[in-house]
């Protein structure tokens, strides 16, 4: 379980989490939308400790990301993160760049983290791919390619952060796909997203972010279908 | 009709030259190189403000003319009544305007790493060293590798500047020669030839290794 307890984060003067109260359940999608600078990726960085916070507490079954002593390197392994940004290892090879993480992070021997790393790309759909080098592949391969990188961890949660937003249109859908795939297995994931029929579509639970506040969260059916928060109703009529 | 006076033995001594030349540029780039990944990384990790010193330090070897270092270095070591050889005081002043460069070379390199792509290294659990190790390094020397070898190339070339500390390498030996055979322009065309047959390896070396870097 995720548990986001009064969360504070800023950047300078900005601030971009005013108090994130939130928790995600083992096997639940929580997908977060809103616009642009309104903290969701931030969020995301927070809970993988990649950003420090300015004030309260993320707590990834029973540890606190933050607090002195944590070893982050450690909690990294059981949260995944596929970012934007597709972040191949451009020297390694596709099946290297999956094996890289689970043989020296994890210790792994490298047949094992091999036999995982095909598993896992095949999974995704790219077990033609594995001696390609990622220049060669479409943006949708290399973001397929990192999902699997990160799945290679047997990570209990999965966070996903505008992964289709550096896509072109025609490369959203098997990315989305993918995504689908993970969350009809049931692995916990925080998704931060603009593809709203997505949303809908995969999401237990919908939360809308506005100018670092969480202005709204609920099942997807009731924050789609009923919005209460006059933000809220602004983004999704300039959404469709 | 061409006629020289070279003989086999000056060819050897010019041999012995060329020997000299690649003792001392192998050990100024090897701990020039060390120490310029050394002084590249601490620059990147302390940031502008912290590597002043360093970056100061640094300035200095790259600004002074050579010559000037190796005299003033030998200077040095003999106030401090250190008892270098000659060879020893040309590598540490040759190793020392090597790292200078090197560690410029060293800290764009690693600066070219995408802060992304380390970001995602980190996010797999990867410690900092292992980012460096298995991700930054090996892109880094992919961006550094042609610096580099036009570095070592130079420091190659430069190193004829040791024959003021008395070391007889290449450039030395032939001025020997010419002196005693005044064959100027045949003798330097050998000398020539020669820096170029130690050059020509390294020069291909690098390109050899870009073109199978880009296939990646």
């Amino acid at each position: 379980m995720i548990e986001i307890e009064n969360v504070r984060k800023s950047f300078g003067q900005l601030e971009v989490l005013k108090g994130i109260n939130l928790t995600v359940q083992k096997g639940e999608v929580l997908t977060i939308i809103g616009g642009s600078g309104s903290g969701k990726s931030t969020l995301l960085t927070c809970i993988n400790g990649l950003e420090d916070i300015d004030s309260g507490r993320i707590v990834v079954d029973g540890t606190d990301v933050h607090a002195k002593g944590t070893d982050l390197n450690k909690l990294r392994r059981k949260l995944g993160i596929v970012f934007q940004q597709f972040n191949a290892f451009p020297h390694l090879t596709v099946l290297e760049n999956v094996m890289l993480a689970p043989v020296k992070v994890l210790g792994q021997s490298k047949a094992e983290a091999e036999a995982m790393a095909v598993k896992q790309l095949t999974h995704v759909g790219l077990g033609d791919k594995l001696k390609v080098y990622p220049s060669r592949m479409s943006g949708g391969q290399q973001q397929r390619m990192a999902i699997a990188r990160a799945l290679a961890m047997s990570p209990a949660y999965m966070l996903f952060d505008e992964v289709t937003s550096a896509l072109d249109p025609q490369l959203v859908g098997e990315v989305l796909d993918t995504l689908r795939m993970l969350a009809s297995e049931g692995m916990t994931m925080i998704c931060v997203t603009h593809e709203m029929k997505f949303a809908r579509e995969v999401s237990d639970r919908v939360a809308f972010f506005h100018k670092g506040v969480m202005a709204e969260i609920a099942p997807p059916e009731e924050l789609f279908g009923a919005p209460k928060d006059p933000e809220l109703k602004t983004f999704l009529a300039a959404t469709h | 009709m061409f006629d020289t006076a070279l003989t086999l033995a000056d060819l050897g001594f010019l041999a012995q030259g060329a020997v000299m030349t690649l003792a001392v540029t192998a050990v100024s780039v090897l701990a020039g190189t060390i120490l310029g990944v050394v002084f590249g990384v601490l620059r990147n990790q302390l940031g502008t403000y912290w590597s002043l010193p360093i970056t100061f330090l640094l300035d200095i070897f790259r600004s002074v003319p050579l010559l000037i270092q190796l005299v003033l270095g030998n200077a040095l070591q003999s106030i401090l009544k250190l008892g270098w050889a000659p060879f020893t005081t040309s590598c540490v002043v040759l190793s020392l305007y090597t790292a200078a460069y090197c560690t410029e070379i060293v800290r764009g390199g690693i600066s070219a790493v995408p802060t992304t792509t380390r970001r995602a290294a980190r996010s797999l659990g990867m410690t900092w060293w292992q980012d460096m190790r298995y991700i930054v390094a090996p892109l880094a020397t992919r961006v550094s590798l042609p610096a580099w070898i036009g570095l070592t190339l130079g420091v190659m070339k430069d190193s004829a500047l040791v024959l003021w500390l008395g070391l007889i390498e290449l450039l030395r030996a032939s001025q020997i020669l010419v002196t005693r055979l005044q064959e100027p322009l045949f003798i330097l065309l050998i000398c020539g030839a020669i820096y170029f047959i130690i050059s020509f390896p390294i020069a291909r070396l690098g390109g050899y290794l870009e073109k199978r870097w880009s296939n990646d």
